[in-house]
């Protein structure tokens, strides 16, 4: 049979789903689909647990799906295969090897004669624009720099896939848009030895920029949502009308969804933000200072998430959570790409600190359900003091120990800040009582 | 290993002129030299030794040095050994690590200097009648005494590879061996080499302790400074037990200088987070190395022939299967496996409940154990009293840095001194003097170990950030309120880590610190390690396992009780960062 036959890689009906330490499993990825072809760039787009940088570790063998089939050019993928590369978001370079020792460590693993190996690295070395440091180490780079090492030593191998995992969060704006451009114009020219590329983002302008489909990933657990095309010639323009229609359209793609899992009929015991949903862990000074920006012009209580997230210099990693806490704390709206004040979020904004607090504490306790369940065991119970253990138990029943940590952190940080209860964390103890 | 190696890259690394070369084939011929000397005597049948009896004529001084000092060495590269195998099967198999690492914790806290007397006859009787025999009982009680802490940190250095970094090496297909030399050692190696240097400072005691040991009748004197002490001792020569602490002075001089600098300076680049600003340590016998084109020609081709060993393992079968524990590994196999372990344990138990009762009674138990709680009164005291000496000691030279760059080293030095070389000092001044030898053989305990505290105690005030030292002093807060509320709390947990070392140490020292001699005097102090050690020179070796396995519980149970959880508190509470 003809190699070419096959698509570089087809994903059919992938789940993966993680062990939890009751003996039940969490599920991250569901019901995945997804074809790459020949010249192809593919952007994976989603929050933080939408499984994406999982999916990117199912194709590139380093673990293995729950069910379905991940196959490359016509064969199922069973461990690490050859012919697929990875760049890692923290460039994982080895800090004991030089930066040409670091690329040519790929082609030794291969086996090649010595001095091929030589050559294909200084090669890839130069093709990448880092000649010159070939004998310097990873810490004496800058981040920019340590991550064209990281492509240099995915590309020296010659790889017909090339998976990139957020490779250009870790690094400053200015460094990741030179990182972008140098890369496409790489590829555009054909001076890549590669057939395919799968990029995972969280960055919207980033995969508009890059990619030729992007592939919009729900939440708990992934499942794509969207499958949009990007037609945009290279290279493309970010203030380009087109550009950024599309940008606004994944933008409200991405927001639309919160509010439909909700309407859906995954309710917990309790009605609005069950004990059972995960919080993200945002500090309360992010919250007061995202409801301010919101309330002070030239919004007027209401705004573009993706217009308020350039003004304060925040990608869509950092402004969804603050901003799905404003809605689960009833202080706004999200809707259509858009975030707007509730009432009580101006009154918020417009309010000193000890009426902050109190009309916090009240929004906590009425829409958080775990910070009401905690606050009514502990006023039921004589010693008004309960293990922080309890809870966890209890809501590790929805959520792995890590979230469940986390959600717990971020109550705790919360109810500290509203007064509603206090927290010990030499005893671990939950308690109304407040010095 | 492979990154000994000097720099082989294409940068244009300038060679020195041809000086160096000179330099370094003088250090690689005397290492030759030295293995060459201190083995030539191996094979001689043991009754060699027995018939001239140690001269002490400080010209054979520096020929018993490197006989020590050769038992180190080969004790270390057991020791490495041990850690690169046991420490990786721990890491590797959850099955295994189960029990292995439990293991180690309990032969981390067995009494070594018991050992000794248990192995010797045991490896005497591997080549009977050679000197041979004797060595392996010598460097297996140093080994024993060095191997453990090693191991631990290796597998915990394992347990903590940076995910992306295992993904890397699985992305890019590194076979088991491969991936093991490229990726585990070089992480695992800044940990390992301090520990390297624990262990060493360690070791010195025990070589110093193993080298002259009479179980019973049968007496070994192996050539080495801890066996010239012992016959200056036994001839009351004072003058030679200077001789010796001068040689061993030297001795670990030059180990410190020609071994651990070099690799401690060297191992500086697998380090995977940089402080900033803090300055890396040199080494000159390192950067000769490195400069040496002769160096490089000779570790080169040895380099590239350990590379291509990495050809022959294939990224194999394993690393298909692994995976973040979604398939549970076969139920059955795993209750064979317990059910064995448990077996064994049963077994040995059995085995130690009927070797020990066959020769001792319940009262004798009863009184290995309260002669247990006389030696735990001593160490808890004495850590008492070393740690209020040199806690504010400690704290006051780490807050002057220029103070602590000479004191530091300074300590660390007297921690690897063996103590053991002063005994003969302080036991002939408590003869002359005819002091009480409950009393003042319990210093002696503390001496080689007292010093765990004051470098752990100086790093952590050394390690006080700037901005705290300067809002004390901005807000005028001073005296008692300053050492309650900033300079104790600080250094806390580097106290407690030094304390826990010095409190293991000094179980082990009483054994040759509760019983004394000083020619024909004999000084005893009411403790375990007295009992240990009358029972050893008794040679009844039923005694001697009911005192070890006495000491080790004793231990065991202060470490889970007290000293681990004041650890875990320190830790949780007082670490900064």
């Amino acid at each position: 049979m003809q190699k070419d036959a096959y698509p570089l890689l087809e994903i059919r009906n992938v789940r993966k789903s993680f062990p939890r330490p009751d003996g039940g499993a969490l599920l991250v990825l569901d019901d995945i689909d997804l074809t790459l072809r020949d010249g192809e760039v593919v952007g994976l787009l989603g929050r933080s647990g939408s499984g994406k940088s999982t999916l990117l570790r199912l194709i590139a063998g380093l673990s293995r799906p729950a069910g379905g089939s991940v196959n490359y050019l016509g064969q199922v993928v069973h461990g690490p295969p050859p012919g697929i590369a990875m760049v890692f978001q923290g460039f994982a370079l080895f800090p004991w090897l030089t930066v040409l020792e670091n690329v040519e460590i790929g082609l030794e693993a291969l086996k090649l004669p010595r001095d091929e190996i030589r050559r294909r690295s200084l090669a890839a070395i130069d093709l990448i624009g880092l000649d010159g440091f070939e004998s310097a180490y990873p810490r004496e780079l800058s981040g920019g720099m340590r991550q064209r090492v990281g492509f240099a030593r995915a590309l020296v191998v010659h790889p017909n896939i090339l998976l990139m995992d957020e490779p250009f969060s870790a690094l400053d704006v200015l460094t990741a848009e030179t990182l972008r451009t140098d890369f496409l114009d790489l590829w555009s020219e054909g001076q890549l030895p590669i057939k395919g590329v799968i990029l995972v983002t969280h960055n919207i302008e980033e995969a508009v920029l890059m990619c030729d489909r992007v592939l919009v990933f729900s939440t708990n657990p992934g499942r794509i949502v969207t499958d949009i095309k990007v037609d945009l010639p290279h290279p493309r323009d970010r203030l380009d009308p087109s550009f950024r229609d599309l940008v606004e359209r994944i933008y409200s793609e991405m927001t639309a969804r919160p509010a439909t899992e909700r309407a859906a009929p995954r309710a917990e015991r309790f009605p609005g933000v069950g004990i059972g949903t995960i919080m993200p862990r945002v500090s309360t000074n992010s919250l007061s200072g995202l409801l301010e920006a919101i309330a002070g012009a030239p919004y007027d209580g209401k705004a573009g998430l993706p217009v308020i997230a350039a003004a304060l210099h925040m990608t869509v990693d950092d402004l969804f959570p603050i901003a799905e806490t404003l809605q689960m704390l009833r202080f706004a709206e999200i809707e259509g790409g858009d975030i707007v004040l509730t009432s009580e979020g101006n009154a918020f904004a417009s309010a000193a600190v000890d009426d902050r607090k109190r009309l916090f504490s009240q929004h906590l306790l009425m829409h958080i359900d775990l910070a009401a369940h905690i606050r009514r065991v502990l006023d039921e119970r004589p010693s008004h003091r309960a293990p922080r253990s309890r809870f966890s138990d209890e809501i590790e029943d929805y959520m792995s120990p890590e979230a469940a940590d986390q959600t717990l952190r971020a109550v705790t940080d919360w109810s500290r800040y509203a007064e509603a209860f206090a927290y010990d964390d030499q005893t671990g103890m939950f308690s109304l009582e407040n010095p | 290993m492979t990154q000994q190696i000097a720099p082989i890259s294409v940068g244009g690394v300038l060679r020195a002129p041809l000086y160096w070369d000179v330099v370094a084939i003088i250090l690689v011929l005397g290492v030759l030299a030295f293995f060459a000397n201190a083995s030539r005597d191996l094979m001689l049948p043991l009754a060699e030794l027995g018939r001239h009896p140690l001269s002490l004529d400080p010209a054979n001084l520096p020929g018993f040095a490197m006989r020590t000092t050769l038992r180190m060495l080969a004790a270390m590269a057991l020791s490495l050994l041990f850690t690169f195998t046991y420490a990786t099967w721990a890491a590797k198999s959850r099955r295994a690590e189960v029990i292995l690492i439990p293991l180690l914790d309990i032969l981390q806290s067995v009494p070594i200097l018991g050992f000794i007397s248990v192995t010797v006859v045991y490896f005497m009787s591997l080549a009977p009648g050679l000197v041979l025999g004797a060595e392996f009982a010598a460097v297996f009680a140093i080994f024993t005494s060095q191997a453990w802490n090693m191991a631990f940190s290796f597998y915990q250095s394992l347990r903590t590879v940076p995910d992306e970094l295992v993904e890397a090496s699985r992305n890019f297909r590194f076979g088991a061996w491969m991936r093991f030399w490229r990726l585990d050692v070089p992480f695992a190696m800044p940990a390992l080499v301090w520990n390297m240097m624990m262990s060493m400072s360690g070791g010195w005691f025990f070589v110093v302790a193993s080298e002259a040991i009479s179980v019973g009748d049968t007496t070994v004197i192996l050539p080495g400074i801890g066996s010239y002490i012992a016959t200056a001792i036994a001839q009351r020569d004072l003058a030679a037990v200077g001789y010796a602490i001068g040689a061993m002075l030297v001795v670990i001089l030059i180990y410190d200088q020609l071994l651990f600098r070099p690799l401690v300076a060297w191992a500086d680049r697998f380090r995977f987070e940089h402080e900033m600003g803090a300055e890396p340590p040199r080494s000159w016998v390192l950067t000769i190395l490195r400069r040496s084109r002769l160096a490089a020609w000779l570790f080169g081709p040895l380099g590239e022939a350990w590379r291509w060993s990495y050809r022959f393992s294939s990224p194999g079968q394993r690393s298909k299967t692994v995976d973040s524990g979604e398939i549970d590994t076969g139920g059955w196999r795993r209750w064979i496996w317990f059910a064995t372990v448990v077996l064994l344990a049963l077994l040995a138990f059995y085995e130690v409940a009927l070797f020990v009762m066959q020769g001792v009674s319940l009262a004798e138990v009863s009184k290995a154990a309260m002669s247990g709680l006389a030696t735990m009164a001593r160490v808890f005291i004495l850590i008492a009293i070393a740690s209020a000496i040199w806690v504010p000691i400690g704290v006051w030279i780490g807050l002057r840095p220029n103070l602590a760059r000479v004191a530091q080293p300074v300590a660390q030095f007297l921690a690897a001194f063996p103590a053991n070389l002063l005994f003969p000092i302080a036991v002939s001044g408590i003869v002359v003097l005819r002091l009480d030898p409950n009393i003042w053989l319990s210093p002696l305990m503390i001496l080689g170990t007292q010093w765990y505290i004051l470098f752990n105690v100086i790093a952590g005030a050394s390690a006080v950030p700037s901005e705290l030292r300067y809002i004390s002093s901005n807000l005028h807060i001073r005296g008692w309120l300053w050492w309650r509320r900033i300079g104790l709390p600080a250094v806390f947990p580097f106290y407690v880590t030094g304390a826990i070392t010095a409190s293991g140490g000094s179980w082990n020292a009483s054994i040759v610190a509760e019983a004394a001699s000083w020619g024909q005097d004999k000084l005893q102090a009411y403790g375990l390690g007295a009992y240990i050690a009358e029972a050893t020179a008794a040679g009844d070796f039923h005694r001697i396992v009911l005192g070890i396995a006495v000491m080790s519980a004793f231990v065991i149970v202060i470490n889970r009780t007290f000293w681990r959880p004041l650890y875990y508190y320190a830790e949780r509470k007082f670490r900064l960062s």
